[in-house]
């Protein structure tokens, strides 16, 4: 492999790590700071991503609108996708949270599973949506047209989206950092510790855990957007329990749940495994070939088995004292 | 509307027989088992690994019964797929949930251990036998019968609701009749006073995954003889069996069962008005409809 594209590939492998890390910081609000067990990550993954496609997109022309069907199509702008994207997804996790944030954790994880199928089946069968399991393809990339104009190469693209990506995961990393640091954020660890204690403190614990389950699920639908910008192509078979949910719990788990940046680390660390254990299913027997993904989704769940075993505190642990005042 | 509701009860009944095991879990170790799907898939396939290699190789014929689409070699893999199920549950947990256990870790650790454990059952089914739809013994199906009203019913689905009824009556006398049974019931109702009257809690524990994972087994197997065999099948169990615990009040045996009628009929109706694929969808819209007016159930007396 040449220098420049070996270059190319650790970008495209940075862009997606990075985006899996804005996906780890919005579970670590919901999780490692607040103990809500969402295992419908994937769910906020589509929404995010589908919304951000539709705002964003051109309404199909010529030929393909025969072929492609999409409820809506703004044209706007990629802040815009962005923000829609996380506003749906704030609004999908304010109606699951009114009827589990009340019960216990299962409950909830019950429930976010459910919202998760759900999504999927219905962009999945609805073809009128967007376009069914067909996805859409072809989605505007920000900045692209305007760089080009300068004489980019298309291929070279993906270095100014990396810097995107970057900018977006620290203006999250430094909004969940603030946010934790405040009392607001001592509240939700105060809920996750010992609800009864919180609540005798005077604190609201279905509010705050609403907030925080808000918060999270809007840092997903960023992700989500992100994702489909990237690829520039999405379909709702992207979004399975695997690719949207599991991995991401993994790298919370590996990372170190309530600390920032160890799920970042964690993101990295394990997208590298992920990915680097396809240049070893390469040495697979040909029969096997066909089956090396879900090989390496094995060697993923055995992962998460021993890290919750032998080390639940992930590479980093959780920062016990995040208050300015405690030093 | 008539005939939908029939197939509903057979649906039910499969969706009862993985719901008693969860509720079962859940009402003795607190944690909701996300592989319990998956140990309906791995007892489907094992039951298929059964028919295809060794029942082959012995010469146990491949011929049916009268008007059955399955003979002996399902009779004979049918038990042997719930003891080694009931044995892959057991495996687990000792493996995993034990030691979890043992350190004190919260239920919702111990919930992502099996939704973990959940992958590693259908990645390795999916190792071994690959992503494709399989039936038990290809072929065109038999011919259904007529019965009354209109309703037309295959043998096979008649006799997987008698199954189901067998297995029940057994597990019933079990837990009324034996000292495991009520040692069970003891540690489901309190599990530290359980602990102080003698009872063995990992004795307990253990037959509690093993009649979870046989039970798991039996409804897999059936659901492959009533319609077909995929990897992803355990999965798309998975939101039916928890509504069905939920309705049931989760950690009662009886309402388990109720409850597995109740959505499978549901899931069943709805497919005359929507399409099939959201047999899922509809199961979880329940289940918050109860969450919502009545979250400890039908049969739930307090609130946990």
């Amino acid at each position: 492999m040449s220098i420049g594209g070996l270059l190319g590939y650790l970008v495209s492998f940075a862009i997606m790590a990075g985006i899996y890390a804005v996906f780890c910081l919005g579970l670590n609000v919901q999780w490692g700071y607040t103990g809500l067990f969402n295992i419908g990550i994937a769910g906020f993954f589509c929404i995010g991503a589908y919304i951000s496609a539709l705002v964003t997109s051109p309404p199909p022309t010529g030929e393909y609108a025969e072929y492609v069907h999409q409820a809506f199509s703004f044209n706007m702008p990629f802040p815009v996708g962005l923000m829609a994207a996380a506003a749906a997804c704030g609004f999908i996790a304010f109606l699951i949270g009114i009827p589990t944030l009340k019960l216990t954790e299962d409950y909830l994880a019950i429930a976010t599973i459910g919202i998760a199928e759900a999504i999927r089946l219905i962009f999945n069968n609805e073809h009128w949506l967007a376009n069914g399991p067909r996805g859409l393809v072809g989605l505007p990339q920000p900045l692209k047209d305007f760089f080009i104009n300068f004489g980019l190469k298309p291929r070279d693209y993906n270095y100014i989206y990396l810097g995107i990506v970057i900018i977006a995961l620290v203006i999250i990393y430094i909004l969940i950092e603030r946010a934790i640091r405040s009392p607001w954020g001592r509240v939700l660890r105060a809920i996750r510790e010992d609800e009864v204690s919180a609540s005798m403190s005077g604190k609201s614990i279905f509010n705050f855990k609403m907030q925080a389950f808000i918060f999270g699920a809007m840092v997903m639908g960023i992700g989500g957007a992100l994702y489909a910008h990237f690829t520039i192509a999405i379909s709702p078979e992207v979004f399975t329990p695997l690719y949207g949910t599991f991995i991401i719990w993994v790298m919370v788990m590996a990372g170190g749940s309530g600390n920032n940046k160890g799920v970042i680390i964690g993101a990295f660390v394990i997208w590298a495994i992920w990915t680097g254990t396809r240049f070893l299913t390469d040495f697979l027997p040909y029969t096997l070939k066909a089956r090396a993904p879900y090989i390496r989704f094995l060697v993923i769940g055995i992962l998460l088995e021993v890290i919750l075993i032998m080390r639940p505190q992930g590479i980093l642990g959780e920062e016990k004292r995040v208050s300015k005042l405690a030093e | 509307m008539l005939e939908l509701t029939v197939y509903g009860i057979v649906l039910g009944s499969i969706i009862s027989l993985g719901a008693i095991g969860l509720s079962m879990v859940y009402g003795i170790m607190r944690f909701a088992n996300f592989a319990h799907g998956d140990l309906m898939t791995a007892g489907a396939y094992v039951a298929l690994f059964m028919i295809t290699g060794p029942l082959a190789w012995i010469g146990i014929p491949d011929t049916t019964f009268g008007p059955f689409s399955f003979g002996w070699r399902i009779v004979i893999a049918f038990p042997i797929s719930m003891l080694v199920v009931a044995g892959v549950a057991i495996f687990l947990d000792r493996i995993l949930y034990k030691a979890l256990r043992s350190r004190g870790s919260g239920r919702v650790i111990m919930a992502m251990s099996a939704l973990g454990a959940s992958f590693i059952i259908r990645m390795g089914v999916l190792i071994i036998w690959g992503s494709d739809y399989v039936f038990y013994r290809p072929g065109l199906l038999r011919p259904a019968l007529q019965l009354p009203a209109g309703i037309k019913i295959r043998p096979d689905q008649i006799l997987i609701l008698i199954i189901v009824v067998v297995l029940v009556v057994i597990l019933h006398l079990f837990l009324q009749r034996t000292r495991m049974g009520k040692a069970m019931r003891a540690t489901a109702d309190n599990m530290e006073l359980a602990r102080i009257s003698g009872i063995d809690i990992e004795r307990v524990i253990m037959w509690t995954w093993g009649i979870g994972g046989g039970l798991a087994a039996a409804a897999g197997i059936l659901y492959g003889i009533d319609v077909q065999l995929h990897p992803g099948m355990g999965w798309n169990f998975l939101l039916p069996l928890f509504a069905a615990s939920i309705l049931g009040s989760i950690g009662n045996i009886y309402g388990a069962m109720v409850g597995g009628l109740v959505i499978g009929i549901a899931q069943q109706l709805s497919t005359a008005v929507l399409l099939p694929t959201y047999k899922p969808a509809v199961a979880f819209l329940i289940m918050i409809v109860i969450l919502l007016i009545r979250p400890q159930g039908i049969f739930g007396g307090r609130r946990r």
